[in-house]
């Protein structure tokens, strides 16, 4: 299934809506690294809000997606990480170091804005 | 050889039926003499100083109604009803403080003053009195074991319902600002509460949007090392919310324990006290808090 990528302004939103095999997520994350040069693009925003399992292939394909768009000059924010799949990450050992996470797809804008008046 | 076991069942029925006169005899016998045995049971609870916390007309009348049960149990076999009686009696007294002991204890002496009444009725009769008390004696045991358990299974439903009130009450989740909430957590920490407290602080960021948390643990003395771990597995779960979450209060013991296991200072984000914390949690949220000078006051109070 392929995610849907929208463009807001000069922000790329990826919100995945069911559950992903590893196959749809290197797809995914093919495709974003892939646009994000276009329409000079500062942020991407990955929600993943519907998903209710984070395993460690789709921890790992988000942490590389967050640092190939980084060299690619954007910034990546994960939102919408459910309380429970949270901790269950985390008691995996998951933790997204050095990747910014958001509550939701509002507050992920919202810190794609501060971040992009910084620079 | 079928006949031999059709003999067998046949003498089996026999013998029940037989247990069953026997215990309608008795039945009958502990009718009779109902007012006598009540008088002296309610006195023995007042000599064995049971039920101290009741008075004594009160003991008569619940003696009188557990009399009542009681050899209704031993007539019909059923024990449904004496069941549901001991579980209402229960949830009277054990407020009142009546301990398990005392209860135990007065089942036993109804046992004992109706079996002695017993022993003195058929005392000419060793042989009877024999086939008697073996009518007697299951049904009696059966009878004081269902309020025993009665009594029993009462008191851990209100234990559990109190524990469950105290779980609830433990960690409140205390939004004091726009998106800036406090945990206080007081007490020490077991594993579920543990648990529990990071399920309450998860939902708590999601529902209030909250984006700064203030952990205050001035109130926990030490915590082992399972516990402060997941303290920091907290901290990195509120993150992925994108929650940041300040630490307030580390006692020396605990500051010792999260060394001791190892942890990133980088991730965990303290401060020493509660006001501090939320000093810079609102610093974070860009808030300023300045104090009305007597001027600001004035003017405030003449528009």
């Amino acid at each position: 299934m392929a995610v849907p990528i929208l463009k807001q302004g000069d922000v790329l939103i990826a919100s995945i809506q069911l559950a992903l095999t590893d196959v749809d997520l290197v797809m995914l994350r093919d495709a974003l690294v892939e646009k994000v040069s276009n329409y000079r693009t500062r942020g991407v925003i990955v929600d993943v809000t519907a998903l209710d399992v984070v395993d460690s292939f789709a921890s790992r394909t988000l942490r590389d997606l967050a640092h190939m768009i980084r060299l690619r000059g954007a910034e990546t924010v994960i939102v919408g990480i459910q309380p429970d799949v949270a901790f269950a990450m985390v008691q995996l050992g998951l933790t997204l170091e050095n990747i910014a996470t958001a509550l939701d797809l509002e507050e992920g804008l919202a810190f794609l804005a501060k971040t992009n008046r910084r620079q | 050889m079928p006949g031999l076991k059709q003999e067998k069942v046949q003498q089996r029925s026999n013998r029940d039926e037989n247990a069953t006169a026997l215990l309608s005899e008795l039945v009958a016998h502990f009718r009779e003499l109902r007012t006598d045995l009540r008088q002296e049971w309610a006195q023995r609870i007042t000599k064995a100083q049971l039920l101290t916390a009741m008075t004594e007309d009160e003991v008569f009348t619940e003696a009188t109604a557990v009399y009542d049960q009681y050899v209704e149990a031993l007539e019909t076999g059923t024990f449904e009803s004496l069941q549901a009686y001991a579980r209402n009696l229960s949830e009277r007294i054990i407020p009142r403080g009546v301990e398990t002991d005392e209860v135990v204890g007065i089942v036993l002496l109804l046992r004992d003053v109706l079996a002695r009444s017993l022993f003195a009725k058929y005392q000419h009769d060793f042989a009877k009195l024999n086939r008697i008390l073996d009518a007697y004696e299951p049904a009696a045991n059966r009878v004081a074991n269902t309020v025993a358990v009665g009594f029993v299974q009462e008191r851990e439903r209100i234990i559990r319902e109190q524990q469950e009130a105290i779980r609830e009450l433990s960690t409140p989740v205390l939004q004091v600002r726009e998106r800036l909430l406090i945990l206080p957590i007081i007490g020490a920490i077991d594993p579920h509460r543990a648990r529990q407290l990071t399920e309450q602080l998860l939902h708590g960021i999601r529902a209030t949007r909250g984006k700064v948390v203030v952990i205050d643990l001035t109130g926990v003395a030490a915590v082992d090392s399972s516990i402060a771990n997941h303290l920091v597995q907290t901290v990195e779960a509120s993150r992925l919310l994108g929650a940041t979450v300040i630490v307030t209060g580390l006692s020396p013991s605990i500051a010792q324990t999260l060394v001791n296991i190892g942890v990133d200072l980088g991730k965990m984000n303290t401060v020493g006290d509660l006001q501090g914390g939320i000093e810079q949690a609102e610093r974070l949220l860009g808030y300023r808090v300045v104090q009305i000078t007597h001027d600001d006051a004035a003017a405030t109070a003449a528009n």
